[in-house]
């Protein structure tokens, strides 16, 4: 168990290491553009640029390069932002990220309720009206672009219903952090949590009741039918939680990805200054060294996410553990 | 009575080995709901292939230059196509709205173009890239796959690390860094030379972005074939690895393919729209139903039309392929359980 865990800690650095050198190789080391002149921006004088070539080692090689970024992110973490002169990166993130965690789990809780109680009638009731809705409205929210539905509802919610009752309590759109208002936060928040959960919701019902179906030809479903326990229990006890398994995984990805910056086009679409919309700033602005923190950041937790899916993995199901 | 004898053989052998693409063929004519989504997704290619036709003949406008001092003639009443606007608040002018005519059918956008032709030519941007990125990716996760899964050894671990790798930035950051370089800079990979403003920018960046999501599945596959019987048959009799490669594994991964893709199609779309709405996919002059509702964002509030057409245009591509998908996968894998009765 040690052994395989420490296995899997190397892995994770080494493709942590894959990652930055990526991201570091895609803006420092491509062909035909100087990173000194896309930091120091447009009509930088002379002294500017070399005073930014001496600090990020431009005129040495590349691994060195690549060590001085690293140094100034992990270890130093003075890196400064370049469009906002003198801000520094690391805790411009660490304000965004509140707001991207309050979008995403909102999100996510909306979407597991209603996927694992959707997905659960979806498989009791399979093959019949019910199951065949639910899979229809399903499909059709995998099929909307998130962005685009973001603006319609904006257009529904702002402008052409909001003096009806029913949309007349929707904030104007931008974030109201929770420790000022708390009500305003979440009326802030409920729009783009539906929005961003739809098409999860669609993907996690389908989902389940495929896997809940797969699991009802297992012998063991088939013995605890034989022992005559009612449907019901079957489902909630046996079928479920052994369908828990595969669930939990895809959501550990989903929830690392959307948490780590994958949620970018909701928080553009809604104003809302989270990581996704810091990224997204940072790379019109070019602002690499913002780039490099924040496309670090998304990939670390989306890669300590997956080691702690596989951890819970392994404690959700015997049958996966190494074997001693 | 031998003839008859070798005569039943030959037809059983045939029945025993229809391939993927008959079996999907099949499943398709017996699915109703995935004949209509074919139906359908079929009539939008079509009418997207119709563009220049729909604009030169039924609508009458160039769709690519701005109109905004122009004017229709609507039940014999002339109306400028930039109208104040109702909106006391804004002091201003917007397009005109849906006339129902063959002219300006869905309303013009803000330089006084007509939607509805815009959006059959933007969809043909759209479909465009979101084939051929498809086609392209699929062929790059079928070389990583088939050399990560055949070889084996280190040219796995070092593949597949690789594909970890780039699984573990999101993916829609991932395509961004990449078309921010590209489209400021443009792509100089040695003989290999784009503008910043070709549409194969786009194609390249979305078929890159999900090799690994398509990879993944195609490795288990040629690792599972890798250890077959008929395989093992192969190699004692001496049969070179590639023609190996060539005439067991590939033929026999083609349903993994057709199964990936519409699924990599849709994707791709859904991507492609997205780039484009950050304004970072396809160029202007070029547009693609991504830069429509990039267009219609100002005007979301006075005339939401010029948004919603794109946007339901995309989502009902992406449900039709979608159905599609469901269907040849329901027919291929044994496994699947998507619709069960």
């Amino acid at each position: 168990m040690l052994r395989a865990l420490i296995t899997r800690l190397a892995q994770t650095l080494l493709v942590l290491f894959g990652i930055s050198a990526m991201v570091f190789g895609v803006f420092f080391a491509t062909p035909g553009m100087d990173p000194t002149a896309r930091i120091a921006g447009r009509g930088a004088s002379p002294q500017v640029m070399e005073t930014i070539r001496k600090e990020y080692g431009f005129d040495r090689s590349l691994p060195i390069q690549y060590a001085i970024m690293m140094k100034k992110l992990f270890i130093s973490r003075d890196l400064a932002s370049y469009a906002n002169r003198g801000e520094r990166v690391v805790p411009e993130i660490l304000r965004a990220a509140p707001v991207t965690a309050s979008l995403v789990c909102g999100a996510a809780f909306i979407w597991v309720m209603t996927s694992l109680l959707a997905g659960t009638l979806a498989a009791a009731t399979k093959g019949r009206m019910v199951d065949r809705i639910i899979m229809a409205l399903g499909m059709v929210g995998i099929s909307i672009p998130v962005f685009w539905l973001g603006e319609v509802m904006n257009m529904l919610t702002q402008s052409r219903y909001h003096d009806r009752w029913w949309f007349a309590w929707v904030p104007p759109p931008g974030y109201v952090p929770l420790t000022q208002n708390p009500w305003g936060w979440f009326l802030s928040l409920v729009i783009p949590w539906c929005v961003l959960a739809l098409a999860f919701t669609g993907i996690y019902s389908r989902v389940l009741r495929g896997d809940l179906i797969a699991l009802s030809h297992e012998d063991f479903i088939r013995t605890a039918r034989a022992k005559g326990l009612s449907p019901t229990r079957i489902m909630l006890r046996h079928s479920l939680r052994m369908a828990l398994i595969g669930y939990t995984a895809l959501f550990g990805m989903d929830f690392a990805q959307l948490v780590g910056g994958g949620a970018l086009m909701t928080e553009v679409v809604f104003g809302l200054p989270g990581v996704g919309h810091l990224t997204y700033q940072a790379l019109s602005n070019m602002d690499l060294p913002l780039i490099m923190a924040t496309v670090m950041y998304s990939a670390t937790f989306v890669v300590i996410a997956n080691t702690l899916v596989d951890a819970l993995h392994m404690a959700l199901d015997p049958r996966i553990r190494p074997n001693r | 009575m031998p003839g008859l004898m070798k005569t039943s053989s030959t037809r059983s052998e045939r029945l025993a080995s229809s391939g993927p693409w008959k079996t999907a063929l099949t499943g398709l004519a017996r699915d109703h709901t995935a004949r209509l989504a074919g139906l359908g997704l079929l009539l939008i290619v079509l009418a997207c292939l119709m563009a220049p036709f729909y604009a030169a003949h039924i609508a009458h406008t160039d769709p690519f230059s701005a109109n905004v001092a122009g004017s229709i003639v609507l039940d014999g009443q002339e109306i400028d196509l930039m109208q104040p606007d109702d909106n006391p608040l804004h002091l201003g002018l917007s397009p005109i709205g849906p006339t129902w005519h063959t002219r300006y059918l869905l309303g013009a956008d803000s330089q006084g173009r007509d939607i509805a032709a815009r959006l059959l030519y933007g969809g043909r941007n759209s479909l465009l890239i979101a084939s051929s990125s498809a086609a392209l990716c699929l062929a790059l996760a079928t070389l990583i796959g088939v050399a990560a899964g055949f070889l084996g050894g280190v040219a796995d671990a070092v593949l597949s690390r690789l594909m970890d790798i780039m699984w573990a930035v999101p993916v829609y950051l991932f395509a961004i860094c990449l078309s921010i370089v590209t489209i400021t800079t443009g792509l100089h990979l040695g003989p290999l030379t784009l503008e910043g403003n070709s549409l194969l920018v786009p194609v390249m960046i979305i078929a890159l972005v999900y090799v690994p999501y398509a990879a993944r599945p195609i490795r288990a596959r040629v690792m599972g074939l890798k250890s077959a019987e008929f395989v093992t048959a192969a190699r004692c009799l001496g049969v070179p690895r590639w023609r190996i490669v060539l005439l067991d594994i590939l033929p026999n991964i083609t349903d993994t393919l057709v199964v990936l893709g519409p699924l990599v199609m849709n994707m791709a779309l859904l991507t492609e729209s997205a780039l484009s709405f950050l304004s970072i996919g396809v160029q202007a002059p070029a547009s693609s139903w991504g830069t429509m509702i990039q267009d219609g964002e100002g005007l979301i509030y006075t005339r939401p039309m010029v948004a919603m057409a794109p946007g339901l245009a995309i989502a009902a591509v992406v449900l039709c392929l979608n159905i599609l998908g469901d269907s040849f996968r329901d027919c291929l894998d044994p496994r699947s359980t998507s619709r069960e009765p």
